[in-house]
């Protein structure tokens, strides 16, 4: 039974909060002790969301420390880009094609920066750095909201638990009318994770 | 059965465990989700008060009659309901009373910082303090109990870390069934608070915490872990799981006994190691504590007095202080200085009704647009208050001058009035605001003739902690339709003549209304009046640029709405984000005339 840490940083209103309430009951409902923490800056003012998400044999802190994240899931890329200090050496970091632009950088001096000098502040950290299309998935499932679905399962593929293990949760939490279209998604971002880990011989 | 819970939803199901039978709260993060949750349990009755010293009296009240009640709120709300809280302590009760305390360290959502710890020695009354949702959820059970047994309220103090955080809680009890019916017995030693029995019950108290020294001495949920006996730890809240990650080999005594402190199991516990470490949020409470019992302690000179603490901070402060050796890992420092990056504040939404007054306020009121300089006998003073408007203080609306606490911009503005200030003085709060401490501040206004403007921003709804109902909404706690308190016949009985209600997204009226209310030189009331965006489930048809007239000016931006950006150095609406006609607020603002329903 390995530890995990996870970071989700994101935005109001992209599923942050549904994603890690969601992997921490996954992780209770097989056998981790579990913590789990949010810290939401008035987050549905537009402020930014950041839920840390542990399993492990005995959790006590319920806050990850900065340099210990094994797992960054980036819902927005700036908030990707914020959060990188709290990303161990070598830690996977897997971010979604979502910009979301402050009013301040509409206004302000401080542009939003590039994919490039996004993915150019996560790499003094790590090199395991994945992009991924979930907004297309979620689109292609029909199911615009399952952004953090898609993340989900493209994070599924780098643990221990099985593919089972998070879809039969997921079963019990979801509300009917978005069943399939959410564990589709999820399935479609663990064929995406899958094929990478694959093609580039990474451990588990 | 194992279940993941959050603090407050596990002081909700261990209240209910326990047999609350009355729960009240006003809303206020990070407490809010207790009553919610309680709202939502069969047997309870749940209400959102008007504000935390009528939610405490309903409770003192319902203790009184016998039964098990339960009053959450957040820190800020404690100093509302002190003089209750006091009281209470004075007589007693019959049935249990527990009073939640949740604390904000670091201030997530707050407009200040305090230790409420202090309350409890202050006003006489056991306080206990849950580590996790685990304790959280069994300390309920034993709070009614020492409440009834030692005849006094009790108090429980979360953190927004153990209010917000979930953790894997066994649920091994269900409902008790042996609720005592409700009765009371008449006792005007006890409940007549005249001096000459309020003496005797002042003796009562000290004798209560006398026995309560000895009670706490045995309590299960005060853990000893022994282990390394060259560090001690004592701690309490979510600092005893940062003390246990971080002092992993250490020995560890956790304290859920805050008021009184278990004194000889510390003593106890001191012997046993070399070093007295505390470690422990906001003030060196249970240090001074510790230190009065004549043991040598290490604390606040390593762990910060101010803010929140982490795993990080305590294991910081440890290194430095000597305690523990500097970690030996390589530490995940970037070899380049951390870029900078645009802050993302938290922002009014938009088609937020409280946009346009502020943007009025902010044009008749600012004319110098900045802060810190002389201001000129022809700009408005805005005094404010505590609610989502609040966030008009950030650019570009920047449009306000003060915020303390709940119901304040009313005295305030009175206050700069009656000083002789030359500017004129409008005072801007909420409905729900309002109703919890405004009320009386407007009846000071009138009774002392002020000419103060009071704007009321009546979105209908408490917004800010998530639309829960209050007094003018006409919605109970569990939803339940019910009488509402009527503003303008509420502000009309209070004495007020010049009683406004205005559209609450139409500029022109609001800006003649202001204008005109703020020369007279009567007591002037404006009700701003439109819905919370987030309550309306039909949106309007998104507002579009036209793309030839849009000249680029961006005076649009200085409402500062979130749909609303540049593209192609024009001006651009987010169509998802726009609510289209309900607002129309850029459309008033823009010069050209450029803005206008979308044709979809």
């Amino acid at each position: 039974m390995k530890d995990v840490n996870v970071l989700m940083a994101g935005v109001g209103g992209y599923g942050v909060i549904m994603a890690s309430d969601g992997m921490a009951e996954i992780g209770m409902n097989n056998g981790y002790d579990v913590k789990k923490s949010d810290t939401l800056g008035m987050a549905q003012r537009g402020g930014s969301v950041v839920s840390h998400v542990r399993w492990g044999r005995h959790v006590f802190s319920p806050m990850i420390r900065k340099g210990e994240v094994d797992f960054m899931l980036g819902f927005e890329q700036l908030e990707a880009a914020r959060w990188a200090p709290f990303i161990k050496p070598d830690g996977v970091v897997i971010v979604a094609d979502v910009v979301v632009i402050p009013i301040s950088a509409i206004d302000g001096k401080i542009p939003y920066p590039s994919w490039d000098e996004i993915r150019g502040i996560l790499s003094q950290y790590t090199d395991k750095i994945y992009l991924i299309p979930a907004t297309r998935i979620a689109q292609e499932v029909g199911n615009p909201r399952a952004v953090n679905m898609a993340m989900l399962g493209f994070l599924s593929a780098f643990l221990e638990l099985g593919t089972e293990a998070w879809t039969e949760t997921m079963r019990r939490r979801l509300p009917p009318k978005f069943m399939e279209s959410s564990i589709e998604a999820f399935m479609r971002g663990t064929d995406e994770a899958k094929a990478i880990i694959l093609g580039k011989g990474i451990k588990k | 059965m194992k279940q993941l819970l959050s603090g407050n939803e596990a002081i909700a199901l261990g209240a209910y465990h326990a047999g609350v039978v009355v729960a009240t709260a006003y809303p206020g993060t990070p407490s809010t989700e207790i009553l919610e949750n309680i709202a939502r349990m069969d047997g309870v009755y749940a209400e959102w008060s008007t504000n935390e010293k009528v939610a405490l009296e309903v409770g003192m009240g319902a203790a009184y009659g016998g039964v098990r009640a339960l009053v959450s709120m957040k820190h800020v709300g404690l100093n509302v309901a002190a003089d209750p809280l006091f009281a209470v302590s004075t007589t007693g009760i019959v049935g249990g009373l527990v009073i939640v305390s949740c604390d904000d360290p670091g201030e997530h959502s707050s407009q200040g910082e305090q230790d409420n710890r202090h309350f409890a020695r202050i006003a006489k009354v056991p306080m206990l303090e849950p580590t996790d949702s685990q304790d959280a959820y069994e300390l309920m059970e034993w709070a009614f109990n020492i409440s009834e047994e030692f005849d006094t309220p009790v108090l429980l103090r979360s953190t927004t870390r153990i209010s917000h955080c979930k953790t894997v809680v066994d649920v091994n009890k269900e409902r008790r069934a042996d609720l005592k019916p409700p009765h009371f017995t008449r006792s005007p030693a006890k409940y007549v608070m005249v001096p000459s029995n309020a003496r005797v019950r002042r003796h009562a108290m000290e004798e209560r915490i006398i026995k309560l020294q000895a009670y706490v001495e045995e309590f299960p949920l005060n853990e000893m872990l022994l282990a390394d006996r060259k560090i001690g730890v004592i701690s309490d809240g979510v600092a005893y799981q940062y003390s246990r990650e971080v002092f992993k080999d250490a020995s560890h005594l956790k304290l859920t006994t805050i008021y009184p402190i278990p004194a000889n199991l510390i003593r106890r516990f001191a012997q046993e190691v070399e070093r007295v470490v505390v470690v422990e949020e906001l003030d060196p409470y249970l240090e001074d504590e510790v230190r009065r019992l004549g043991i040598a302690v290490t604390g606040k000179e390593f762990i910060p007095i101010i803010g929140e603490l982490n795993p990080e901070i305590v294991e910081n402060g440890a290194i430095q202080a000597g305690i523990v050796p500097a970690s030996a890992k390589p530490s995940p420092q970037s070899s380049s200085p951390a870029p900078q990056l645009p802050a993302r504040r938290p922002q009014l939404c938009a088609g937020c009704p409280h946009v346009a007054t502020e943007f009025v306020l902010r044009k008749l009121g600012f004319h110098t647009a900045g802060y810190g300089k002389e201001l000129k006998k022809d700009e408005l003073i805005v005094t404010s208050d505590i609610g989502c408007y609040t966030l008009g203080v950030y650019p570009p609306l920047a449009a306000l001058d003060t915020c303390a606490c709940m119901g304040a911009s009313i005295g305030q503005a009175l206050g700069l009035e009656k000083a002789g200030v030359p500017n004129k003085v409008v005072a801007v709060l909420g409905d729900s605001t309002f109703m919890h401490s405004g009320i009386t501040g407007l009846i000071d206004v009138v009774y002392n003739q002020g000419s103060t403007t009071i704007i009321i921003l009546d979105n209908q709804t408490t917004a800010m902690t998530g639309h829960q109902g209050h007094p003018g909404t006409g919605i109970s706690a569990t939803g339940a339709t019910t009488q509402a308190v009527e503003l303008e016949s509420l502000v009309k009985g209070i004495g007020v003549k010049d009683i406004n209600v205005v559209d609450a997204f139409d500029l022109k009226a609001i800006e003649s209304t202001i204008k005109r209310s703020v020369e007279s030189d009567e007591t002037s009331v404006i009700i701003a009046r439109g819905p919370c965006i987030l309550s309306v489930k039909t949106k309007g048809t998104p507002l579009e640029v036209d793309t030839e007239e849009c000249v680029g000016c961006f005076d649009c931006l200085d409402i500062g709405c979130p749909a609303i950006s540049i593209s192609e150095d024009i001006a651009c609406i987010d169509a998802d984000m726009c609510v289209g006609t309900i607002c129309g607020v850029c459309a008033q603002v823009c010069p050209q005339d450029a803005i206008s329903e979308g044709k979809r």
